[in-house]
Order: structure tokens, then sequence, then C-alpha cells
């Protein structure tokens, strides 16, 4: 199936794989030659990054073949630069470390991804949207642009909002 | 929060996260790396074992380890304790 679609003249086929280590992700991982693992900063999330990880490196027809493995990138989302400053929440750097990989984006933890997904549009389309921004960002990334992370440092508040905690 | 964040000295909960994760990933990296094999081993030995002696199936224990660049298959097999007074 995937060759009839490339011989359709599409070039990317992109494959999404349902939330979970399961027979869904095996299917979607087989015969991929890149991954985006996404990723929250949170504990399980990065456990099971991490897991996965380990399967792309070893349960994929590339990794079977030894031909250079799967392509891994991560996409961290759901980010929070506040909490993340007040220590709350790792860090990008952090995951970066634990699961030893770049990122090929950084999303930030917003509103109108709920929003989207409410409304059955993507969330990329509303254009005045961090979270959008930052998708973008990533796309861009993957097709080998190099762009600095953006979202990733607290935004700039007044003195007293930051002493009253607002 | 605000003011009193400056003054919080117990370890923020982002480090503790770090920490917890650096020893659940290092914990399941280094069982990934053992063979497929080594559950169905240890069932196949507990059988045998079993035809002889009347073992817990908890008494069976294989660890797979590294020792000066061999890998060492380590068995371990508590046998209970010989009934006497019979």
């Amino acid at each position: 199936m995937l060759d009839e679609l490339a011989a359709d003249g599409f070039e990317y086929i992109v494959c999404d794989s349902p939330a979970g280590i399961e027979k869904g992700a095996h299917l979607a991982m087989y015969f991929a030659d890149r991954a985006v693992v996404v990723v929250n900063p949170e504990v399980s999330s990065v456990r099971d990054s991490d897991r996965i990880l380990g399967l792309l490196a070893s349960k994929t027809l590339r990794a079977e073949q030894g031909n250079g493995g799967v392509k891994e990138h991560l996409l961290l989302t759901r980010y929070n630069p506040r909490r993340v400053a007040s220590g709350e929440m790792m860090s990008v750097d952090d995951v970066k470390e634990i699961l030893g990989l770049d990122v090929i984006g950084v999303v930030p933890e917003s509103p109108d991804v709920l929003s989207a997904s409410n409304a059955g549009a993507p969330v990329i389309l509303n254009v005045e949207s961090d979270a959008s921004r930052a998708y973008e960002d990533a796309v861009a990334r993957l097709l080998g642009e190099t762009l600095p992370l953006r979202f990733v440092e607290e935004p700039k508040r007044s003195f007293f909002a930051r002493m009253f905690g607002g | 929060m605000g003011l009193l964040a400056l003054f919080r000295k117990t370890p923020s909960t982002a480090r503790v996260a770090k920490e917890r994760l650096r020893i659940i990933v290092a914990q399941e990296r280094s069982a990934r790396g053992s063979p497929d094999y080594l559950p169905l081993l240890r069932r196949e030995l507990l059988e045998v074992i079993h035809k002889y002696v009347n073992v817990d199936p908890s008494a069976v224990q294989i660890n797979l380890g590294h020792e000066d660049g061999h890998e060492v298959l380590e068995l371990s097999v508590s046998l209970p304790e010989a009934r006497r007074g019979r």
C-alpha cells in the first residue's frame, strides 16, 4: 500500500500511531524511515518514549535490515515555560538529556489545542496560536531547515505580576 | 508562589521527576539488551527441575550479566529444605 501511495506521487507519508505501545504502534512504525516521537514533560510519557525509541531501534524493517535504522526525532508538547522556570516541570534540556536525543520542536501548552480538537480543525491552521507556530517550526525543521526554538522561555512579565504570582 | 518560591528549599518536583526517570530508564535499558528467550528458558528449566524436585516457581532465578567482556548466564535454584523426621 505504501508503494502504491509513493507511485501516486506522494513524497511524505505520515502514519499516526495510536497512543500506547501496542500492536498499533508496531504496525505504524514497522516500515518507517523516520519517526517523530511525541513526548510530554512527564515521567510516564518520557518513560514510554524511551521504550518506543528502543523498539524503533530493534523492531522495525530498517533495524532488521541493518541499514542505519529509523531516524528518530523528538517533539516535545504541552510545554509550560512558566512551570519549568518554577521547577514544577522538566525542561527541554532535561528531556533531551534523559532520552539522548535532540528535539525537533517544542510546542507550548495552549488552550487552542483543545479548542481546535473540539472543532475538528488542526491547530496548525489557527495562525494566531503559539502552538500553531511551534508546529510550523517543527515541520520546517523536519524538512531540513534550521530554526531557533521559540516559546521555551517564560514571557516577560512585570515586576508586580511576578511578585504576586499573577 | 511568587515571593514564597524564592525562599523554598525543598527540591523541585521537576528535579525529582528527572531523578526518577534516570533510574527507571537505566533499569529498562539494561533489561532491553537481554535476549527474548530468557523467560522461556527459565520456564523449561523449571519444568525439568520440577520432575525431580518439588520447587517453587520463584525458586529459579536467571540473570544475564557482563564480566570482563563475557556474557555470564547466572542460574540460581534454591531447593526446598529437606523434610526431616520421616
